[in-house]
């Protein structure tokens, strides 16, 4: 029973990881960079849902959509402001810019709303299940996490595949060039991509933070990279992968720091992505992209 | 050919005349008390982040890679300086030899020691960890020596080491798993860190280890091997197809980096009564790359001149110190944007032809 229970737990984190690794997985594929900053969007995120409901007293639900178009405004500007100048830069340079923003906004939120840890209210209003006799308990914020992970993913997956900006998107991410002889406008499908991360990144924030109630301004940049590390996992560029990698990697992290040890739990998973790029660096549902010279 | 490499000796003897210079000017200003208590806490500080700096610009501006786990490697020198400092120290109170006895208990000759254990240990880990590093390029590269860093913190914060008349004992469990005889001492005790240092560091031992690191890192840049890895940054494809190992090449600057950030971690810890892992997390090694991305990346003598400055800005502007990261985080940005948008440099030469002179176009690290 009690592997059970951390299976579900495993299977909770997971989903929020999973939604995280979506905002990578789609800006990586799409503008081919690493969005450091993904992180700590998820901490702002989650920081707005709070302001939300204790200063405003407004009801959760209105709360995370308040959260997620706070967090979309602020990935558009994000974008506009430090990534789209540098579209034809040395990754190198997008990468540091990236980690600048990153440290910017949790400075900004260490400035703003102090280091001392914000304990968050779960947003959930339902009971935790019990069952087998009280034996096995599923917190309510586990099953809401689940629901919406899946309800996203196949909103996503439909989105890419269906719509005719998923059509744009996926061109984006083949070819930038071809894409836009096409006719198609590739900095403002990058800058919807965007739109879409964070705003996926302010639900994942408050879903984190119900699970987890402890809010700081560094909140999100473990889970940030230990997401990325799920959309690697997965395959980057890849919905399906981000989802599977993200189940994967939450139950191995809950499951390691059961059985394993506590103060090793992130560099299991560390260890696991290491391990992946080596033994094979497209992940589970990746596609191999040869270098031409 | 012969004006390039007259151009850099030009160029390298102004970085070791800045440094001699500096400290000169350093010691006279000590030697009549001009230079406050708490600034006097600094100085050895400096010379640890300028040689994290040099050696840091040694991967990410001449080999042009990003590493984000360079505290790590500083991690494995403090703690193996420390270590090794701390037992030297017995070793000196308990052998019958007495030239190792007078040896080890004459102080710079264990900080030295300290400081060569700690640069081969990290160098160690760094061909270690370079194995499955050095693999991958880019975006990944960097994630990896993040999770790598991170690795080596969450391990050094569960690692027990002890000291008693059988030897030494490691535990990964907690201080008792240690079981040590009485007498036995406690060297590193988990999250606590080293504990007990024997404080040796001195400012003039790290302006030592600075001109060593200057004399490596200068005359790789300046030679054969260095000019490989600057062929390995600018093309990687192309460079192989010329018949230079691109793997060795990129391992050799790795270890070198790592090495002497292993030296100066040792050196950092051997400053204090007792060092942390915490203290070498996701944070210092940022703060390094601010550094270096400042000093201007494959800029040896900025990444000198940032380290300087932006360790002794905080201490000078008291009120600035609450922005301090904040600021970086915008030092980071903006200098990226400026050295890589055509737009806004476009913007700046009409500014001023003197800061456009200053800040040239420089597609993936630069001119070394």
């Amino acid at each position: 029973m009690d592997f059970l229970s951390y299976l579900i737990s495993g299977i909770s984190l997971g989903s929020i990881y999973a939604i995280i690794a979506l905002g990578y997985t789609m800006v990586y594929g799409i503008a081919r960079m690493l969005n450091f900053a993904h992180g700590d969007v998820i901490m702002v995120g989650g920081y707005m849902s709070f302001m939300a409901t204790t200063r405003f007293g407004w009801h959760p639900l209105l709360s995370v959509i308040f959260a997620m178009i706070i967090c979309t405004v602020l990935g558009i500007v994000i974008e506009q402001l430090a990534y789209k100048p540098l579209r034809a830069a040395p990754s190198l340079a997008v990468l540091i810019t990236a980690i600048g923003v990153s440290y910017l906004l949790q400075n900004a939120a260490l400035l703003l709303w102090s280091a001392n840890p914000k304990s968050f209210s779960s947003v959930v209003p339902f009971d935790s299940l019990r069952l087998f006799n009280g034996k096995l308990i599923i917190s309510g914020t586990t099953i809401v996490s689940i629901c919406v992970c899946v309800i996203i993913i196949m909103t996503l997956n439909t989105i890419v595949n269906k719509t005719k900006i998923g059509k744009a998107m996926r061109a984006v991410s083949e070819d930038k060039d071809a894409a836009q002889l096409m006719g198609v406008s590739v900095n403002r499908t990058i800058s919807i991509t965007f739109a879409i991360g964070s705003a996926l990144a302010a639900v994942a924030g408050v879903l984190l933070c119900s699970a987890y109630p402890i809010l700081m301004p560094t909140t999100g940049a473990m889970p940030g990279i230990k997401a990325f590390t799920a959309a690697v996992f997965g395959g980057i560029g890849s919905i399906p992968g981000a989802f599977l990698g993200g189940i994967l990697l939450g139950i191995i992290e809950i499951l390691g720091k059961a059985y394993i040890s506590t103060q090793l739990s992130d560099a299991i998973v560390f260890a696991v992505l290491i391990i992946i790029l080596i033994v094979k660096p497209t992940g589970l549902l990746g596609k191999k992209v040869l270098v031409k010279v | 050919m012969r004006r390039l490499r007259m151009r850099s000796s030009i160029d390298n003897c102004l970085t070791y005349g800045l440094v001699i210079v500096a400290y000169v000017v350093i010691r006279l200003l000590l030697a009549g008390g001009n230079i406050s208590y708490a600034l006097q806490g600094q100085l050895v500080p400096i010379t640890v982040y300028i040689v994290m700096a040099v050696s840091l610009n040694l991967t990410v501006g001449v080999l042009g890679e990003l590493s984000l786990g360079h505290a790590g490697f500083m991690s494995i020198g403090a703690f193996s300086g420390a270590i090794t400092a701390t037992l030297l120290e017995l070793l000196a109170d308990t052998t019958s030899t007495t030239w190792i006895r007078l040896g080890l208990s004459t102080s710079w000759i264990r900080l030295s020691l300290a400081m060569l254990i700690g640069g081969i240990f990290a160098g160690i880990f760094g061909f270690l960890v370079g194995v499955p590093v050095l693999r991958l390029q880019g975006d990944y590269l960097a994630i990896v020596t993040l999770a790598f860093g991170e690795i080596i913190k969450n391990v050094m914060s569960i690692l027990y080491v002890g000291y008693d008349a059988n030897g030494i004992r490691v535990s990964m469990d907690s201080a008792n798993a240690l079981k040590l005889d009485e007498g036995g001492t406690i060297i590193v005790n988990g999250p606590m860190g080293v504990i007990g240092i024997t404080k040796l560091s001195s400012f003039t031992a790290g302006f030592i280890l600075i001109l060593i690191t200057l004399i490596i890192v200068l005359n790789l840049i300046n030679s054969r091997a260095g000019r490989a890895i600057k062929a390995v940054r600018d093309d990687k494809i192309a460079t192989e197809s010329v018949g230079i190992s691109v793997w060795r090449y990129r391992m050799m600057a790795f270890v070198i980096s790592a090495t002497l950030a292993g030296a100066a971690g040792a050196l950092y810890a051997l400053n204090y009564s007792s060092v942390v892992a915490r203290k070498f997390d996701f944070n210092t090694s940022i703060l390094v790359l601010v550094f270096v991305v400042l000093g201007g990346m494959g800029n040896i003598r900025g990444s000198i001149i940032a380290a300087t400055v932006l360790t002794v800005l905080p201490e000078v502007l008291r009120a600035f110190n609450e922005y301090r990261m904040l600021t970086y985080a915008v030092i980071l940005i903006v200098v990226m944007l400026v050295r890589n948008n055509a737009t806004l440099q476009h913007v700046f030469r009409q500014v001023g032809a003197r800061l456009s002179k200053s800040l040239p176009i420089r597609r993936k690290g630069g001119e070394v």
